[in-house]
């Protein structure tokens, strides 16, 4: 009887926490979205943000996201699948295999303010880059790769043995297996895994303040000569991106509607991670879908 | 005949391929070898330079009170508030979402079945991908004035920051017993309840006894993910560097000094090596974090 009496507390005693749970989490994506979303407009997407008046925009924010988003991408996914590939492929199972996976996992415990730190004594002091796009995206790189690096490790370890056995039984190169066999058959996990930390990497502001700067120039987006000052795709400017942005009027905004405008940067953050996990998700299906043969 | 030899004695095509392959591999690896090696180098060095460039003592650092490396003659340099505040939330915090995270992920296990953890899963999953500076707006929106409201004080202070922080682990801590959960073994849960035992003995005397390796790394896992979070703590912790007396008044943590103060000083001064002997004690935090969850982790495998 007693214990039965225990089982039904217990019982309800975990229902109630997952409901506080549940009830936090609700209300988080709730107050997120609710407050933010009626200040998404298009021109708030678009204009320019504005220092001292109401009414600033997060146009440039925005773009410089998704470009150091796309750079750090370019910079971080050759080196993660070279260094996948090392560890699902060729490693042997001793010391220095070992002490290749620590060291891949101190990078992947460090606080991303000590990563940005190292950037910016590194990128923006010592090689005298100054604040810019390309010391932020290399130190995003330094906080993506061992994620990602794990990522197509485990995705390449997921691929069947078989296949490479029929690629070497060919008399293939184990080198030519794994780039024209292995690495396509898991490429669905490979591309999941990308997404996934693009997420991660688009709402990353503490390794971005000190590399890629806390200002935004005035950018002429007609202007497509990469080396000149105002054109947008010049790797050299200092660049807010949106999640810092959000850190930096909460802090030390003077605008009246600091408030405003942070709800509604929140809320295309918070909805940019939403898209990229469940672009993830379909993307990693569709890929495999196209692949094989299965349907 | 020489033409033949040759060619037996050359490696081919496939082979040389195959070593090239290799190489390009094995580079890829040195260079995030060498990228950990030269971030461990350069804090290190840049670090340690408070104490041997600058003559400060070492045993000050840790226990003086008052932080102040501008003032002048004599610049004090005591640690001691921000080591506090650190450990101060990280600690809050996992306690406070401990319980939590273990009846969450015991939900989603033992006890919804498949329902509940389909729909749990996934917005566990999106919380975990959430920015952590949308986290500070909400702290400071949200979490700051119910905070004052409740608990008196300014509202910024210790408390708040185990607040955020405590949403912000939640998720990590959970997902990752979850899994842990889902390796205990399903005999393990067939036996109990074979022997007659409730569910509730089941979960409390086996399951999670079973897990126990699993929860202490996950706990740790997000204790290292709080300790080193930047800017939702900043945002809504105060930054007063003085020993916190209480929970509701203005205090500071290690990464917030640093956010605020690393714009703020000029590189080679003494108030900016302070600021990286800060950096130091926090990359050593996140080393030990990484050391504990190895260890725990060898014992409990299945």
């Amino acid at each position: 009887m007693n214990a039965k009496k225990a089982d039904k507390i217990a019982t309800a005693i975990i229902y109630i926490l997952v409901g506080i749970v549940v009830l936090i989490l609700v209300a988080l994506l709730g107050f997120i979205l609710i407050s933010g979303l009626p200040h998404v407009t298009w021109s708030f997407l678009t204009s320019p943000a504005s220092a001292f008046s109401a009414g600033g925009g997060i146009g440039d924010q925005l773009f410089n996201s998704f470009y150091l988003l796309i750079l750090t991408l370019i910079i971080s996914f050759p080196i993660s699948l070279g260094a996948g590939i090392y560890l699902a492929e060729y490693a042997k199972k001793n010391w220095l295999t070992d002490a290749i996976r620590i060291t891949i996992e101190v990078l992947s415990s460090l606080p991303s303010v000590v990563v940005g730190l190292f950037g910016f004594l590194l990128f923006v002091v010592q090689f005298k880059l100054g604040f810019s796009i390309i010391s932020g995206a290399i130190a995003l790189t330094f906080f993506n790769l061992p994620l990602l690096t794990r990522n197509i490790e485990n995705s390449l370890n997921g691929v069947s043995n078989l296949q490479r056995e029929a690629g070497l039984s060919l008399g293939l190169s184990r080198w030519k297996t794994v780039t024209k066999v292995v690495v396509p058959a898991a490429l669905p996990g490979i591309l999941t895994g990308i997404i996934l930390s693009a997420g991660r990497v688009f709402g990353e502001a503490a390794a971005l303040i000190f590399t890629a700067g806390q200002s935004a120039p005035m950018l002429n987006y007609a202007n497509w000569n990469p080396l000149s000052g105002d054109s947008p795709l010049n790797i050299f400017r200092p660049a807010e991106t949106l999640a810092v942005h959000i850190w930096k009027i909460n802090t030390e905004g003077i605008m009246p509607d600091a408030s405003q405008v942070s709800a509604g940067a929140s809320a295309v953050l918070v909805v940019a991670v939403l898209i990229f996990n469940l672009g993830a998700r379909f993307a990693g299906n569709y890929i495999y879908r196209k692949i094989t043969a299965s349907k | 005949m020489d033409a033949v030899k040759t060619e037996l004695m050359k490696k081919s095509k496939a082979s040389r391929q195959d070593q090239r392959g290799k190489l390009i591999s094995l580079f890829c690896i040195f260079l995030i070898m060498l990228v950990v090696l030269s971030i461990l180098y350069m804090i290190t060095s840049k670090g340690l330079a408070t104490f041997f460039e600058n003559k400060m003592s070492f045993t000050d650092f840790f226990t003086k009170k008052v932080w102040n490396p501008s003032a002048k003659p004599q610049p004090l340099v005591g640690a001691l508030p921000m080591i506090v505040g650190s450990f101060g939330v990280t600690v809050l915090s996992a306690i406070l979402a401990a319980p939590f995270a273990i009846a969450t992920a015991v939900f989603m296990t033992d006890i919804s079945g498949k329902r509940g953890q389909a729909i749990l899963q996934p917005v566990i999953e999106l919380l975990v991908g959430i920015p952590s500076v949308v986290y500070g707006f909400i702290g400071l929106t949200v979490v700051v004035p119910f905070t004052r409201a409740v608990f008196g004080g300014t509202g910024f202070g210790i408390l708040s920051g185990t607040f955020v922080l405590f949403v912000m682990v939640l998720p990590t801590v959970t997902s990752m017993y979850v899994d842990s959960l889902k390796a205990v073994p399903r005999f393990y849960r067939e036996a109990s309840l074979a022997l007659g035992a409730t569910r509730w003995q089941t979960i409390y005397k086996v399951i999670i006894r079973a897990s126990i390796p699993g929860l202490l790394t996950a706990i740790i896992f997000g204790m290292a993910r709080a300790f080193g979070e930047a800017l939702a703590v900043q945002m809504v912790i105060g930054n007063a560097s003085i020993l916190p007396q209480d929970l509701v008044s203005p205090a500071s943590t290690l990464t917030s000094v640093l956010t605020t103060g690393i714009g703020n000083t000029v590189l080679g001064t003494l108030p900016n090596n302070a600021l990286w002997s800060l950096a130091l004690v926090l990359l050593l935090m996140s080393l030990v974090f990484n050391l504990l969850t190895r260890f725990i982790g060898k014992k409990g495998a299945f």
